[in-house]
């Protein structure tokens, strides 16, 4: 490393977030890739991008990787200035699992995975290699060449290049894709793992399980970015907390029971016995309805909080985007 | 002043090395394309007396050899990466630009070498075993041999030059590969036209210059 990055490194990394953007856009001629995106990711923590087919998530991954300029905005990535003369020290510090695993077909695994060490030139590589290896489960296919593994052991294999380097950043873009259940849940241990080791991960998934399961925060993207936060705030933000109450036959007269309550906002009828009620707090609407409902003389079969999940917020951002036809 | 990594530069020689070894396609095309070059100074061997040979460069047809050999590794370097998706991670890493660069440039000119000085000991060989007697001599004289052994690498050099150039614009191998032999043709032109030049007979009555026979004979024919 020349002196100049350490310079560079040690100035920008003592209070740096680990990644972070600033009104960043990137623009492809009349095609705007994403724009006025702005965000920044604490160190350790795992920050989902999320977005439907064409809303830019891949292509962020690739400006922030150094592998393309932005058009507008700035950012900083391992507690590093995005800028052209940074490239390599920003490259020394974080990782890409590229959506596509990208291997040498005709080389072995250990054969690629010992190109790209001596490409980060990580000292004692064969100790590297071979934890790599053993954290995807792959130690025994060391010596077959990557031409000869299904997709999902390729996707593996990129996985392993991708920890080589032991990065700051991680940048996982899509990375259970074509991944078997099982394999699919050493993936999220592994990144479970990277999380209580201080690494910073950045995944683009379309499997909305998957972010709500390992992701901190959140960010939906449709070339703007239309929300952040953690999932449980997400849901909150876009969606009013409701109780559903089923009965076991129709109330006479629902209003009369509901209405009256000072917990209850609002209610509707979802079904011949079912009612939606909207509340501010269902740890204090749920005994107070459950005691009207009771004193109406009626037979309560469940009074439950209704829960969202972030597909319900993912899917209610992306509709509200075609509705306005962005 | 920036420098060079020779591990990650020894990174990419080394992978490049390893896939041209085990691609069942590269080499046996890189031995086959310069055939035409080699197949000259053999049939010229055997076919003229030692008299006319002695009086011109025909060995330097050779050369044409090192500039035709690296357009195919040239060629497939970045716009083959870039097709095979393998581009993007080396990308990733710390490499520089140079750096790639460079290592691409060796992994295509040590096989160009090895394939070309090849070549020149199998025309030595074939001229040895089948020529007249007194032929040998009058064909491998010293200047020439040591400036072939001199201008390959140089000009093996400026064709991966001109074939990674236009790799790195390209993204279909195959359409890279095609462009590059169209770009060195001018230096094999320029390389023929040396050797036409320098074939000029140098007393009235030496007989007709090898070379332009069989110009000739390819152009009417």
């Amino acid at each position: 490393m020349s002196e100049g990055d350490e310079v560079i490194v040690s100035a920008a990394e003592s209070s740096a977030p680990a990644l972070s953007a600033e009104r960043l856009s990137k623009r492809f001629g009349d095609r705007m890739a994403f724009d006025d995106v702005s965000f920044a990711v604490g160190h350790g923590e795992v920050f989902g991008f999320l977005g439907p087919n064409g809303a830019g998530k891949t292509t962020i991954v690739r400006t922030l990787g150094t592998l393309i300029a932005p058009t507008a905005g700035a950012a900083t990535v391992a507690g590093i200035p995005l800028t052209p003369e940074n490239g390599v020290a920003i490259r020394r510090r974080i990782a890409i699992m590229p959506e596509s695993p990208g291997l040498y077909l005709r080389l072995s695994v250990t054969e690629n995975l010992e190109c790209f060490a001596d490409l980060y030139e990580v000292p004692d590589a064969t100790a590297r290699i071979d934890r790599a290896l053993r954290a995807v489960n792959l130690l025994d296919r060391a010596h077959d060449t990557c031409g000869s593994l299904s997709k999902g052991f390729r996707q593996r294999v990129a996985l392993a290049r991708a920890l080589i380097s032991d990065p700051q950043v991680l940048f996982l873009d899509e990375p259970t894709a074509g991944l078997d259940p099982a394999a699919t849940r050493d993936v999220h241990e592994l990144i479970d793992g990277l999380r209580r080791r201080g690494v910073t991960v950045f995944l683009t998934t379309h499997r909305l399980e998957e972010a709500e399961r390992l992701c901190d925060r959140v960010v939906i993207l449709n070339t703007t970015l239309r929300a952040i936060g953690r999932p449980s705030e997400l849901r909150e933000q876009l969606f009013a907390r409701t109780l559903e109450v089923r009965t076991r036959a129709v109330l006479p007269e629902p209003g009369a029971v509901f209405a009256g309550l000072p917990a209850v906002e609002g209610w509707l009828q979802d079904g011949p016995a079912t009612y939606v009620l909207t509340v501010a707090d269902p740890t204090v609407a749920a005994p107070a309805v459950t005691r009207a409902l009771v004193a109406a003389g009626a037979d309560v079969l469940s009074i439950a909080e209704a829960r969202h999940s972030l597909q319900d917020v993912y899917l209610e951002l992306v509709d509200e985007d075609r509705g306005v036809g962005r | 002043m920036m420098s060079l990594s020779r591990r990650r530069v020894g990174a990419i020689l080394r992978k490049e090395l390893r896939e041209y070894r085990r691609s069942r396609s590269i080499v046996p095309t890189m031995g086959a394309v310069p055939l035409l070059f080699v197949l000259v100074p053999l049939i010229e061997s055997t076919t003229q007396t030692a008299s006319t040979l002695r009086q011109y460069p025909l060995l330097l047809y050779l050369l044409g050899v090192p500039a035709i050999v690296p357009v195919v590794l040239a060629g497939y370097a970045v716009a083959g990466e870039r097709q095979q998706g393998t581009l993007e991670p080396v990308l990733t890493t710390p490499i520089r630009s140079q750096e790639l660069v460079l290592a691409k440039t060796l992994a295509a000119l040590v096989p160009s070498l090895a394939i070309s000085y090849a070549w020149y000991g199998v025309v030595a060989a074939g001229v040895a075993l089948l020529a007249r007697p007194g032929v040998p001599s009058a064909l491998l004289r010293a200047p020439e041999v040591v400036a072939l052994l001199l201008f390959t690498p140089l000009l093996a050099s400026w064709s991966i030059w001109i074939g990674i150039a236009i790799s790195s614009r390209l993204n279909d191998a195959r359409a890279a590969q095609q462009l590059g032999s169209l770009a060195s043709l001018p230096t094999i032109a320029v390389t023929i036209l040396i050797v036409a030049a320098s074939s000029r007979p140098r007393s009235p009555s030496s007989s007709p210059s090898p070379c332009c026979s069989w110009t000739g004979s390819a152009g009417g024919s």
